[in-house]
């Protein structure tokens, strides 16, 4: 029973419960942070001055028109904080800057009685501007070399001499965009100082603690004055990990500096253009291949855009190195990553949080070289798996390697993959405008803050007398379903029914000190700490109960509400008459858990160690439809199988799993971030900077038949109750849609031939390989020499076979 | 001034002293009914959804799914509206747990993870489960099948066979249309306009594919056998700005004659976007949806009348599959909450080149009828748009009706290109209609928008094919030159050279889809 992995008998953790407040979302009833608002009463809002200019600096700025505009309160300027003027924990985000970084910068924000006053005070601030010359490309960067933060590189074995010794041997480069969070509810924050004189900050974010700590040194205060609260959010995605601490901490100086509540939301528009994105990447790479396709060694460089400050963009360039291998075996590595600075938002956090870019990589290579090694790229992906005392480059073991093969063919016998593909073959040779395509893909993820520090909870647990049950813990609720598995947690470890344990919202004066809701760690992390807390709750009473059944307390059991002894015939005592019981005998009701991941090392200078506490596996295999005719396609059918340990909450892990999978499809074939890239005035700007430009998924990009499969059996030990992490990794499962629509495109031409494919694939993209697999079936057929095998069309020249050893 | 009052879940509320410039969702968050969410204040995410009580046919309405977020909320005075709020109750302190069907399928299904988008699906799917056309229970084979999922994994589904329809041939048919509903009749694209970030959606489908039939005592069921409220006159200056409600033409051509500068709505759904995006602030906005002109549907020997302020899900219900090209426009054409709203008086109106309207009304031949307090004129909307979001239409004049002449060509396609298959604009459309008269091509119109300042007749791409055999090598000709028509440009939504190639390609896929094997090809 000690084991944080083990589970007692009924356990409420397991049961595929509806999200704890679903109820309440389907009335409208759940409050999130601006729907405090009109419950409150003397708000003043928030508007930002945003910068025209993708660089330049701030000569000046009056305020005075502004001033003059009805119902406008004030102007917060550099002048009014106390503190430091910034909003990260880097240094290098000045909450009012001197030097406009970004095309929508904000230069100061006004506050007004209503909405509509600090809109047309924002319109009347005079600022002054020197426009500088910008770098808005990832290449105007590179080749600027306009690098930021640190330069890791990755390293195993001999990569240089791995390469010359390949039989095959291949080189290619891509570039591929970023991904906005489009979390449905926008940033906000609400602030006022309350009765004893606390500034008191709503915020939909999932990094209270940081957020207090930034308001904190924005005002000149210390955190203990400072209390962040956050009811839940509508979306997350890690594009609220680090980005809203500026915003609160503009509204909180607002709230202090005029002792009126100030509330801060950005509609759609400036969410977009001001908040950091999923970071797009440019890779060259090289990599070497054996007679039988298995991969001898790879050589990379990775530059991500990280726009114009650090955030978190080293933190991300590290795991996407320590996941260019995904689940493959790579015996000679030597992979360097950088930073590129530019002139656009500043990219962060998002689901996956470099993963999906390192595996994206590798996912091209093998889809792009599989044709030219004359290998099916499923066969080549299988034959390239991890085995079982195999480790990663980065020095981790592949722990429980073997699911990764036992995934892979339970997914091909559930999906009837051979059979399937052969009804594919038959499809594209009867049919003359449309191609199907169908891949596999397999996904291996690393679950851990790389930085260790980050992997310790806490929570607050209270029983109360009548055997109800409130807990607190750090983590925040963006919709993935953290909170009902504390309470399926809560209810599990005191033994009790769901209904009896409530959850109170996240607050930094509850439980201090907490990490971020990130890393798909929300769980593994906050579940420890509140099993820990109700354990020493439950030991306690084991006690109350071993004295009143006259039994030892170790033969206490606690099950759906009754405490009882483990013997057939001990009487049970209702666990509120226990808890009263154990109140009249002054034994404490409440316990504060604690929990820090055991295990984990990690040297950042030379990229190696056990960062992670374990790996998430899983694969997919997707069927896609692609129209000849404009590039258009559908997603017929995809099917999952992954490993979540034991399922927490499996209606929840569903839910997350198709989810990503949808979210990372959106990614890598429809949404699209469009900057303005002319010389012109708006140089900079965002272009697809609302809902009518820039597209999420929608139902019509959901697979038509979807299956979602949990690994059984997959028990991950030192983990609570047996379960694994499964926020980010199922984002990667997506790879499978991207390459069957290489597939899919591939079909139009000749076999043996290299598709290129851009990123996002959209149907334009797709059609442009679809054209350039007709030109090259074209010329084919037309005996032009030198295209039927190997070499690369002269117009994509890319990818070069390897001269001959 | 009389008293502006709106009913909502059952409630009266005063809208005293609000403006012209305040839409519904703010309104009702305003008031404390903030369940309805602003995710984009564009029309595209539908987080801010909520039912309106609609008229429907002589004596019922029905519950129609809207955008909050774009009309003004005085266009609703004496209106009934249902939001999220009004359809259930959580258990809480003092309230007793009773969700709707439609709440109760959703939050058991895991069909809300994060909440925010879920009272809009709420509103959208209630609007749907009260459709009176949705059938229950015994559903078409076709639609259980794939609701199951059963048969569909290989794709060798069955050919449609129902392409031809009253003598016309529809081509181009969305062949993933039998995805696209439930064994309950239940239509997918009720929900193609609310967007889901966490889901995937699959949840929000099988709930919304489970739903039975209103029990006979449901009230909003009840509610829909008599009629929707009358349209109130209403006038209301504040905020330095008008809104008026005309009672009559007469008063809407004087007021007009008066403010040439006044904006008229029907469903506000461009203007909406205007005000909430681009912080235009009109001094006068004028509601003429419910003036009865606008909204005639007539069709006789010459031609069909379709009034410009009938909302485009009026319309398609109106003419009930009679245009086969416009039937394939509409569920193409944004989505259905905006399709309650949004009108092709006010598509063609707006004047843009990317509305999806004009090329499929070019291809059909159709005129506008142009309205003012000096009489009627009608105007051949190929001689229509005469700029970039400008037109021939006059200040003091209004689209008061588009005419499409019968009969219609016998061979029609419309085609959208777009990045996502639901609720995009258009990269390209093209409205194609033919006339063979024994394999020659005896008349054919091509509409085309996205590729000009305005929507285009591909006149040289006509003549290309006018009078020619109908046959691969004369088509592969035409395509080409049809490929040249327009100044295409590059822009965030494709590149030229793409607008072009589709151009080309929406010629060679018409022409494959009017082949004989074509069934096999569009299954």
């Amino acid at each position: 029973m000690k084991s944080l992995a083990n589970r007692p008998v009924n356990p409420v953790v397991g049961l595929p419960v509806p999200h704890e407040s679903a109820d309440l979302h389907v009335t409208g009833e759940a409050l999130y942070t601006d729907d405090l608002i009109v419950r409150s009463s003397n708000v003043l809002h928030a508007w930002p001055v945003q910068a025209p200019h993708a660089h330049a600096l701030v000569e000046s700025l009056s305020t005075d028109a502004a001033l003059e505009v009805p119902g406008v309160v004030r102007v917060l300027t550099a002048a009014d904080v106390p503190g430091i003027n910034d909003a990260g924990i880097k240094h290098d985000e000045p909450l009012f800057p001197s030097e406009v970084m970004f095309y929508g910068h904000a230069v100061c924000w006004v506050l007004g009685e209503t909405l509509e006053a600090a809109r047309l005070g924002a319109e009347a601030v005079q600022v002054g501007y020197r426009p500088l010359p910008s770098l808005v490309t990832l290449t105007e960067a590179i080749d600027a070399m306009s690098f930021q933060g640190n330069q890791p590189t990755l390293t195993r074995g001999e990569a240089d001499t791995a390469l010359a010794a390949a039989a095959h041997r291949f080189s290619g480069d891509i570039e591929f965009g970023g991904q906005e969070h489009f979390y449905l509810e926008t940033h906000a924050s609400f602030v006022h100082v309350d009765e004893g004189g606390q500034v008191f900050v709503h915020c939909s974010t999932q990094h209270p603690t940081e957020t207090q700590e930034i308001v904190a040194h924005v005002l000149g205060l210390t955190s203990s004055e400072v209390t962040v609260q956050c009811l839940r959010m509508g979306g997350g995605f890690g594009g609220k990990e680090m980005q809203p601490h500026g915003f609160a901490a503009i509204a909180a100086l607002g709230a202090t500096l005029t002792g009126r509540p100030v509330r801060l939301r950005l509609n759609r528009t400036q969410d977009i253009t001001l908040s950091g994105k999923r970071h797009p990447f440019h890779a060259r790479w090289e990599a070497g291949f054996d007679e039988e396709g298995r991969i001898q060694a790879l050589k990379a460089t990775l530059t991500s855009d990280g726009g114009w400050s650090l955030d978190l963009s080293e933190p991300v360039l590290a795991r996407a190195l320590c996941h260019i291998d995904n689940s493959y075996w790579i015996p000679n590595v030597e992979v360097h990553g950088r930073i590129a600075r530019t002139n656009k938002t500043s990219q962060t956090a998002f689901r996956g949080f470099g993963g999906p870019q390192g595996m994206f990589v590798i996912e091209d290579i093998l889809g792009r070289c599989a044709p030219l090694l004359g290998i099916d790229a499923g066969e080549l992906r299988k034959r390239n798996l991890y085995v079982p005392g195999q480790s990663t480059p980065y020095g981790q073991p592949v722990r429980h390697a073997e699911r990764l093969h036992a995934i892979w063919q339970e997914l091909h016998d559930r999906a009837d993959v051979e059979r399937r593909r052969e009804q594919i073959e038959a499809f594209n040779a009867s049919h003359p405008h449309l191609r199907r395509g169908l891949a596999v893909t397999p996904v291996k993820f690393g679950i851990s803050f790389n930085l260790t520090a980050f992997n310790q909870a806490g929570a607050l647990v209270h029983v109360y007398k009548d055997g109800s049950i409130l807990i607190n813990h750090g983590g925040t609720e963006m919709g993935q379903g953290l909170h009902t598995k504390m309470r399926q947690v809560a209810a599990t470890a005191l033994g009790v029914p769901l209904r009896l344990v409530r959850l109170a919202p996240t607050r930094t004066d509850k439980v201090p000190n907490t990490s971020a809701t990130a890393a798909s760690s929300g769980a593994d992390l906050n579940g420890g700490a509140v099993k820990n807390a109700c354990d020493q709750i439950r030991d306690r009473l084991a006690e109350v109960a071993a004295r009143k059944l006259n039994i030892h307390p170790d033969d206490v059991r606690f099950v759906d509400g009754v405490v009882t002894g483990i013997g057939f015939s001990d009487p049970g005592i209702a666990f509120a008459d226990l808890a009263r019981d154990a109140y009249f005998q002054r034994i404490s009701l409440w316990a504060a858990g604690y929990y820090r991941t055991e295990g984990l090392h990690w040297d950042s200078a030379r990229m190696q160690g056990e960062p992670f506490k374990y790996f998430s596996y899983g694969a997919a295999v997707s069927e896609v439809e692609v129209d000849g005719f404009t590039g258009a396609y559908r997603q017929l059918r995809t099917d999952i199988v992954h490993d979540v340990g034991d399922s927490l909450s499996p209606l929840i892990d569903v839910g997350q799993i198709e989810g990503g999978f949808v979210q990372g499809a959106g990614w890598l074939t429809l949404e699209e971030l469009r900057w303005d890239l002319s010389d012109g005035q708006h140089r900079g700007r965002l272009a697809s900077q609302s809902a009518s430009t820039y597209k999420l998924p929608s139902f019509s990009e959901m697979p038509e038949e979807f299956n979602v499969h949990l690994f059984e059996k997959a028990t991950e030990d030192g983990v609570v109750y047996g379960s694994k992490a499964v926020g980010e990794p199922p984002i990667m499962l997506a790879f499978s849609v991207r390459e069957a629509l290489r597939q899919a495109a591939a079909a139009f031409g000749p076999g043996n031939r290299e598709v290129e494919l851009a990123s996002p694939a959209t149907p334009e993209a797709v059609f442009w390989a679809i054209t350039r697999a007709r030109d090259a079936q074209a010329a084919l057929d037309a005996g032009a020499p030198g295209v039927q095998v190997g070499p690369v069309p002269a117009a994509f020249p890319t990818v070069v076979p390897a001269p001959a050893h | 001034m009389e008293r502006i009052q709106v009913t909502v879940n059952g409630q009266v509320r005063s809208c005293d002293g609000v403006g012209p410039h305040t839409n519904l969702l703010d309104w009702l968050r305003d008031e404390g009914l903030t369940g309805s969410k602003e995710g984009c204040a564009e029309g595209e995410c539908g987080a801010c959804a909520v039912m309106v009580s609609r008229p429907d046919g002589a004596d019922g309405s029905r519950w129609t799914s809207v955008n909050a977020c774009l009309p003004p909320a005085l266009a609703f005075d004496g209106q009934e509206i249902v939001t999220a709020e009004g359809l259930g109750t959580a258990p809480g302190a003092c309230a007793v747990k009773k969700l709707h069907p439609v709440q109760q399928e959703m939050a058991e299904r895991g069909g809300s993870q994060c909440g925010y988008c879920t009272p809009g699906f709420i509103c959208s799917m209630a609007a749907e489960y009260y459709r009176p056309e949705r059938s229950t229970g015994a559903s078409t084979g076709q639609a259980s099948n794939n609701a199951n999922n059963a048969t569909n994994e290989t794709g060798d589904g069955p050919a449609s066979g129902d392409h031809a329809r009253t003598g016309t041939s529809v081509v181009g048919e969305e062949h993933a249309a039998d995805h696209e509903s439930g064994p309950n009749g239940f239509d997918l694209h009720a929900l193609s306009g609310n967007l889901c970030r966490c889901t995937g959606y699959r949840p929000i489908r099988d709930a919304a594919y489970a739903l039975g039939a209103p029990q006979g005592t449901d009230p909003l069921l009840r509610r829909q056998d008599s009629p929707a409220p009358a349209a109130r006159p209403t006038r209301r200056m504040a905020d330095g700005a008008r809104f008026v409600r005309p009672q009559s033409m007469g008063e809407l051509f004087g007021l007009l004659g008066q403010n040439p500068e006044a904006k008229l709505v029907a469903g506000a759904t461009d203007l909406g976007v205007e005000v909430n995006l681009r912080h235009s602030r009109p001094s006068l906005v004028m509601a003429i949806d419910r003036l009865e002109p606008l909204r005639v549907l007539t069709v006789d020997a010459e031609r069909i009348e379709i009034g410009a302020a009938l909302t485009l899900s009026e319309v398609e219900r109106g003419l009930d599959g009679r245009v086969p090209l416009l039937n394939q426009l509409f569920p193409q054409f944004a989505s259905r909450l905006i399709r309650n709203a949004a009108s092709f008086g006010g598509n063609l109106s707006t004047g843009s080149p990317i509305g999806d309207s004009a090329p499929a009304l070019l291809a059909l031949n159709a005129s506008v009828v142009l309205a003012s307090a000096d009489g009627e004129r009608e105007v051949a909307l190929a001689e229509y748009f005469i700029g970039y979001r400008q037109s021939v239409r006059k200040p003091g004049e209004l689209l008061r009706a588009v005419r499409i002449p019968l009969p219609l060509a016998e061979q029609t396609a419309f085609y959208k290109i777009a990045k996502r298959r639901f609720d995009d604009i258009s990269s390209v459309a093209v409205g194609l209609a033919l006339q063979l008269d024994g394999g020659t091509v005896s008349s054919v119109r091509i509409g085309v928008g996205g590729v000009a300042a305005t929507p285009i007749r591909a006149l040289r791409t006509e003549e290309a094919l006018q009078g020619q055999p109908w046959t691969s090598e004369v088509v592969a000709v035409a395509s080409a030159v049809l490929a040249t028509e327009g100044t295409p440009i590059d822009d965030l939504r494709a590149s030229a050279r793409y607008r072009s190639a589709m151009l080309e390609q929406s010629l060679l896929r018409f022409y494959a889809q009017t082949q004989p094997a074509a069934l096999e090809v569009t299954r």
